[in-house]
């Protein structure tokens, strides 16, 4: 009890949201398990993304490429060879993993600037060249994915919790993407946390520093950009299986731009941040079209030509706005606010007027 | 033969349209060491206020250069707006705020013009003329001499002026060109003017073969970058050539090679991009930079 009080206050914190994503569904109609499922698969991929950006230094703006990549390996493998769906998840992650990995090597000799160039290309290129093979890929139309039956311990749970109600099949694909969002942001804090963590940080602060120091810049930068695709891949097939079907469209050059504001606006190189990111991403257009739309004193002719500009261009704002006072995002703001409320509210040293706190070991 | 000659001058005149907006592309790159994302957004709002000029009664002659003086004043403001805050700032953070910037025009174009597909005039007409057995329009031609003519002016006011001296100067030794009395933070405003003036041009001459809509040149900025790539991103001459050379290679790859078609030019234009990256980053003009460790 006692090593549980002293706890950080972040686990606490840790476990007020778990169990806020655990209970969800059970008070949600089923539609909205579908959406928040969405917002926790934009969640993996921008964690993946802030793996690569925020430590490693490196940018992307590729990553609807890989998320398609993973979706339609995922489409595919249980479309013609009739795998069954979760195996395909890991499936579509590894594939895609090792994709990443081949990419961050001739990612090495590009400079950031350039790298950037190269996958804004590749994921303005990805439509197009998902269509060309259209016996594998279903050309136009796609690939239509049926929804897969929740197993019966998970009916059962969630009869018994819900007292009787049917779990519907976008509920526990919900749970599906929460199980596995949990164990990727898991793996997540640990890797940064630990040596490879630290190392991606050295080489993005200061490359010639950090070879200086021995660490192998070409194997963690490819590294990081293995991992990162690895959680694309994973995100990609979970996004196929809740939205039924995957097509070309689905992955246009938008969603890469998407995911890349995302990892910005919640915060680069920080855990809380791509949860932050994924539900903004998700929620944004969808609440700023709808809240324009519901607004009686907005002419209607204006509000519906808002409905399709309107995300971009609130999201364009945003994202300057953003990068020019708040470069740390949402949670970096949180961070500082909280660290201000703290020092003002416990005391900690007044630079102004030179009071020292109390020292908690001689008290 | 004949259609070989009928692919190289429309692969030219596309090249002509890649040029001017890997030359904006250059010219910003050379001011501050960045790739301007929003570039052809920008180009693509130029063309709808050339279009409304044109709509409001404006002879298009009128309508076009004031147009390019438009676009120039509104870069200028962007500059001074949206950049100037960041302006010392990591090159990732410079990278997202100039895609910030592209979406936010592409949405406000949206918002301010719509999303139908509109006829954009063009001065030249679509006759052909007979050209060494080879039959070629006249709006081609008129598009690759327009981007000939823009092109020598630049490469004049940059070479040749007081004016264009100072801007290299501002933008290779910004600290001694400060101590010389050259207001360097202005300099930097007037080469985005510059490139948004240069990038609109590629807009108006692009949007009668395209239809114009806010995503007119989301394909055509693949190919300015391709094209500034291939020329080596620092080289005004590079670009030119260099988006030439995408042009030609663009059209004549999806006449030829049956696996490119019509869909997958796109797909050329990435493996430019990615080709010379990997083999031979200075591009063809580009002098190997020397990293001070």
């Amino acid at each position: 009890m006692r090593r549980l009080r002293s706890l950080p206050p972040r686990y606490w914190l840790v476990l007020v949201v778990v169990l806020f994503f655990v209970g969800l569904p059970t008070v949600v109609p089923s539609f909205q398990s579908s959406e928040w499922a969405q917002v926790l698969i934009f969640a993996i991929v921008i964690m993946g993304l802030n793996i690569l950006v925020g430590f490693s230094g490196q940018i992307s703006l590729g990553h609807g490429a890989l998320m398609a990549l993973g979706a339609y390996t995922s489409a595919i493998l249980i479309h013609r060879y009739h795998m069954d769906y979760l195996v395909t998840i890991p499936i579509a992650g590894l594939l895609t993993g090792a994709v990443g990995f081949l990419l961050g090597i001739p990612a090495l000799r590009l400079s950031a600037l350039y790298l950037a160039l190269a996958t804004f290309a590749l994921a303005v290129v990805t439509p197009s060249l998902i269509k060309r093979p259209a016996d594998l890929t279903g050309g136009v139309r796609g690939i239509l994915i049926a929804a897969p039956d929740p197993p019966q311990f998970a009916k059962d749970a969630f009869g018994a919790v819900t007292g009787g109600s049917a779990m519907t099949s976008d509920q526990w694909l919900y749970y599906v993407s929460l199980m596995i969002a949990i164990l990727l942001f898991w793996f997540a804090w640990n890797l940064v946390r630990n040596r490879p963590g630290r190392a991606m940080r050295a080489i993005r602060d200061r490359e010639v520093a950090a070879a200086a120091s021995g660490i192998n810049i070409a194997g963690y930068k490819t590294l990081a950009f293995g991992i990162s695709a690895f959680y694309a891949g994973i995100a990609g097939a979970l996004y196929g299986l809740t939205s039924g079907f995957v097509s070309p469209d689905s992955f246009p050059l938008a969603l890469s731009f998407q995911l890349l504001v995302g990892t910005v606006i919640g915060g680069l190189a920080s855990i809380a941040g791509p949860l932050i990111g994924g539900t903004f991403t998700f929620w944004l257009p969808i609440v700023s079209s709808q809240f324009v739309g519901s607004q009686p004193w907005i002419p209607t002719q204006i509000a519906s030509t808002f409905k399709d500009a309107g995300p971009a261009v609130t999201y364009g704002a945003l994202l300057i706005l953003i990068m020019i006072f708040a470069p740390n995002g949402i949670a970096g703001l949180l961070a500082s606010g909280y660290a201000y409320l703290r020092r003002r509210l416990l005391g900690a040293a007044d630079r102004k007027s030179g009071h020292m706190p109390p020292d908690p070991q001689t008290v | 033969m004949q259609e070989f000659i009928q692919l190289l001058v429309s692969g030219l005149a596309n090249g002509g349209i890649f040029a001017s907006l890997a030359l904006a592309l250059v010219l910003i790159y050379n001011a501050m060491g960045l790739v301007n994302f929003a570039q052809g957004e920008m180009a693509m709002f130029a063309t709808f206020i050339a279009f409304t000029l044109i709509g409001r009664g404006f002879n298009y002659w009128i309508a076009f250069p004031l147009t390019l003086v438009i676009a120039f004043a509104g870069g200028v403001l962007i500059e001074r707006v949206v950049i100037r805050p960041v302006e010392r700032a990591p090159v990732l953070t410079l990278v997202i705020v100039t895609l910030g910037l592209a979406t936010l025009v592409n949405g406000t174009a949206g918002f301010l013009f719509g999303y139908e597909p509109r006829v954009f005039p063009s001065p030249f007409s679509v006759r052909t003329v007979n050209i060494i057995g080879a039959f070629v329009s006249y709006r081609d031609l008129g598009v690759i001499a327009t981007s000939a003519v823009v092109l020598v002016l630049i490469y004049v006011l940059l070479q040749r002026t007081t004016l264009g001296l100072t801007m290299r100067a501002a933008a290779h030794h910004p600290e001694a060109s400060r101590l010389l009395g050259v207001r360097v933070s202005w300099m930097l405003a007037l080469g985005w003017g510059l490139a948004s003036a240069v990038g609109a041009l590629s807009g108006i001459m692009v949007a009668p073969v395209l239809v114009l809509e806010p995503n007119l040149m989301q394909t055509i900025i693949i190919y300015a970058f391709a094209a500034a790539v291939l020329g080596g991103i620092e080289s005004p001459l590079g670009a030119v050539v260099g988006g030439l050379i995408v042009g030609v290679t663009v059209n004549l790859a999806g006449a030829y090679i049956p696996f490119v078609g019509g869909d997958l030019q796109l797909a050329v234009a990435l493996a430019i991009i990615v080709g010379v990256l990997v083999i031979k980053p200075n591009g063809l003009f580009g002098r190997a930079s020397v990293r001070n460790v």
